[in-house]
């Protein structure tokens, strides 16, 4: 655990990345920011937490509780929104089985997420699975969708 | 037999992507290469990847080019790739019932491509196809031929005015910038989620159009600011920059003019915010994205404290046209003020859905139904909302104006990044300002009070309207509120908060009215507003709604009339999408 970190550190000062970069990139390593890695990094660039922190809360990418191993994120952007995106977030919430205040299922194969917009509003609806864009999305292909992904590898809508 | 080879451009931006186009291409490179179709007909055929071209509700889009004819065919999925490699590739027929309509003609007709004419018709991933469509000789020009003043003289002349937001005339800031005696300088291209067809599809015109803005104010970097989300708009930026530095248009001593140029990737995250331009500057900094006090402005102090030239990817991609063609050309495009063509995505209930480009000045009603092939299962326009979130609602009543800075901003809108929603008959007005004042109040960044209190009580006093529990006095408050917020917040997402609000309750007073009085959704939407029920007359018992509800609200036997019970209803309307006779009214 050290070792990475200390690699992610090295690489941080030698590029003389900012702050962002750096969470970034301990966000690609772990998934997500924990807190003891906050003050082991805090510790060692003599920054404090809550500069840290302030960046973290502000920007929503960042996330502070482990991430599934598959992700799925609902566009809700305006051409989404009147297309019936508030439903497909339901839906995929129910198909999940996450209630209201969760994003990841609790044998973390699946986190939920909302996009603002991904400007691929001409295929509204659009629902996101890890990298593939899945365009005029409907609640019962969002089920499909999910349904069809057993854990690891997508097999295709089943 | 004609040696020419055959062509096969399939569309891969985002959402060509998304309708399985990899696999179509794929597809196509199986056939060709298993059945030797090449040697079979004596001529080489190159299946390649083009970006987007726009008419996306008909995705995958394929080209095949034979003897120089074009043929496109729509919907294009794996399946159909065998019989039109055997039919046309080998065959030289066209399948016709598989090309496309006249509505693919009449879409590109009304439009003007200047930046995303190349988008479609090269591959972005090679620069040699950039570079035999003239490529990279604007920036030559810019560099051997003329002196940064020349260059930013020419784009004074062109009346180009910025892409992104406030749409202040991109020369002029470039003039401010380069004045400045400090350096280094940088030069920054945001890269939107509206510029991301542009990204995806001709990659090389924004870094050229970055590389002659870094010229003339003399910077030393460029910035490519862009989400990491946007995957394959940064893979195709990324092999751009790979093959502009290969081929010395980036890097050390350019054109062997002396002139060093880097450019650098920096990783936006997902906030509005980062739109406003110093908000951007801080967040490239790795701060909080809050906007700065101005002056000092950008030009004279933004990025590190240096002077800084912020423009969108739309904008770059318009330079080496300018440069290259001439300011003068470019300015006999558009309106008196508004110069030039401008990308729009067009969304919501447009039949064709899709990325269009238009000369300023063109008027509503040729874009929702010249272009846009009018409302989707031909029901009423009921309004238009322009500019991303923080645009202004237009009616019908005004289809006829001409879509130009000047005239949006009369209007309370903003031409802004290019979002242009169009809304139909079962919209409900109050509900959609609610959603746009929800993501505005989401993305306020806290920095000012007027934005940060302002969009929340906005926020909380529209869903009160929409709940059925609002009173006129609210209206009035709402107004007071978007005064103050225009007048006092910081930066421009404050000041153009209470757009939609604004120009709602202008247009469609009624239906606030309605709400707060009526206590009623004229369009339906707004559940707390509405009573599902059986029209008994319809009804002929067939049970689909029964089986729809998720709520088990309904009960009835077969060939008997159904009934909802409206106290287990959760208004969800399944049963009113699920009905085939019309039974279920909606109230």
């Amino acid at each position: 655990m050290e070792k990475v970190l200390t690699k992610i550190l090295d690489q941080h000062r030698k590029e003389k990345g900012s702050l962002i970069a750096l969470l970034q990139r301990i966000q690609e390593t772990f998934g997500h920011i924990s807190e003891e890695n906050v003050a082991w990094f805090s510790r060692m660039l003599d920054i404090p937490e809550s500069r840290f922190f302030g960046v973290i809360t502000f920007y929503p990418k960042f996330r502070t509780s482990p991430v599934g191993k598959n992700t799925i994120t609902v566009c809700c952007g305006a051409a989404c929104h009147i297309k019936g995106a508030d439903k497909l977030l339901d839906t995929a919430r129910e198909a999940l089985g996450l209630s209201d205040d969760e994003d990841t299922t609790a044998d973390l194969s699946f986190t939920l997420q909302k996009a603002t917009c991904i400007g691929a509003c001409n295929i509204a609806p659009v629902v996101i699975l890890n990298k593939q864009v899945h365009a005029g999305m409907d609640p019962v292909k969002v089920t499909k969708l999910i349904k069809g992904y057993e854990r690891e590898e997508f097999l295709g809508y089943l | 037999m004609s040696s020419q080879p055959i062509e096969i451009k399939v569309c891969l931006g985002t959402s060509g992507s998304a309708a399985g186009g990899e696999e179509v291409l794929r597809m196509f490179q199986h056939r060709i290469s298993e059945q030797g179709i090449e040697a079979q007909i004596g001529r080489r055929c190159t299946p390649k990847k083009v970006g987007c071209r726009g008419f996306c509700s008909r995705d995958v889009l394929v080209d095949i080019i034979r003897d120089g004819n074009k043929t496109t065919y729509q919907s294009v999925t794996p399946i159909m790739v065998e019989r039109i490699v055997q039919d046309h590739i080998v065959g030289g027929t066209a399948i016709a019932e598989w090309t496309v309509t006249d509505e693919y003609a009449s879409f590109h007709e009304k439009q003007h491509k200047i930046v995303l004419g190349p988008c479609g018709e090269i591959d972005p991933e090679s620069i040699d196809e950039y570079i035999a469509m003239q490529g990279y000789l604007a920036a030559r020009k810019a560099m051997t031929r003329m002196t940064p003043d020349d260059v930013i003289d020419e784009v004074v002349r062109s009346g180009l005015r910025g892409r992104g937001g406030s749409g202040f005339l991109t020369g002029e800031k470039w003039k401010v910038c380069r004045r400045e005696e400090q350096h280094p300088k940088y030069i920054i291209c945001n890269v939107g989620e509206v510029n991301r067809p542009l990204a995806e599809g001709n990659p090389h015109a924004i870094i050229e159009g970055l590389l002659i803005g870094g010229y003339a104010i003399c910077a030393s970097k460029g910035y490519l600011y862009i989400r990491e989300r946007y995957h394959r708009s940064v893979e195709r930026l990324r092999i751009a920059i790979e093959q502009a530095r290969e081929k010395g248009f980036i890097g050390p001593n350019v054109f062997g003019t002396g002139f060093d140029f880097e450019i650098e990737f920096s990783f936006g995250t997902e906030a509005f915010i980062c739109g406003e331009e110093t908000a951007l500057m801080e967040s490239i900094e790795g701060k909080r994205a809050m906007p700065r006090v101005r002056p000092p402005f950008p030009a004279v102090q933004g990025l590190w404290g240096k002077p800084t030239v912020i423009n969108n990817a739309e904008t770059f991609s318009n330079i080496p046209i300018i440069i290259g063609r001439g300011g003068e050309w470019f300015s006999s495009i558009g309106t008196k003020e508004s110069k030039g063509t401008k990308v729009f995505t067009l969304s919501g209930k447009v039949r064709n859905n899709g990325l269009v480009e238009i000369p300023m000045g063109m008027s509503f009603r040729d874009i929702v139904y010249g272009i846009g092939g009018g409302i989707e299962g031909d029901k009423a326009l009921k309004a238009i909302q322009v500019g991303g979130p923080s645009g202004g609602i237009i009616p019908t009543s005004m289809l006829d104006l001409g879509l130009d800075y000047e005239n949006l901003a009369k209007v309370g809108s903003i031409v802004g990044s290019g979002g242009m929603v169009v809304f139909d008959e079962d919209d409900c007005i109050v509900s959609v300002t609610k959603f746009y004042m929800e993501f505005l109040q989401r993305e306020s960044c806290g920095k000012c009070t007027p934005c940060r209190v302002g969009t929340r009580r906005m926020l909380e006093l529209l869903t009160k309207i929409t709940e059925g529990t609002g009173g006129d006095e609210d209206l009035r408050t709402l107004e007071r509120l978007s005064g103050v917020m225009a007048a006092t917040s910081l930066c421009g997402l404050g000041r153009s908060a209470p757009n939609p609000f604004l120009t709602s309750f202008s247009h469609f007073k009624d239906e606030y009215l309605a709400h707060i009085r009526d206590r009623k959704c004229p369009a339906g939407v707004c559940t707390a507003l509405i009573i599902f029920s059986v029209n008994e007359e319809q009804c002929k018992g067939c049970g689909l709604c029964k089986r729809v509800c998720p709520a088990k609200a309904i009960a009835g036997e077969v060939k008997k009339i159904h009934l909802i019970d409206p106290d287990r209803c959760i208004k969800c309307g399944a049963c009113f999408r699920a009905c085939k006779f019309k039974a279920i009214k909606k109230q």
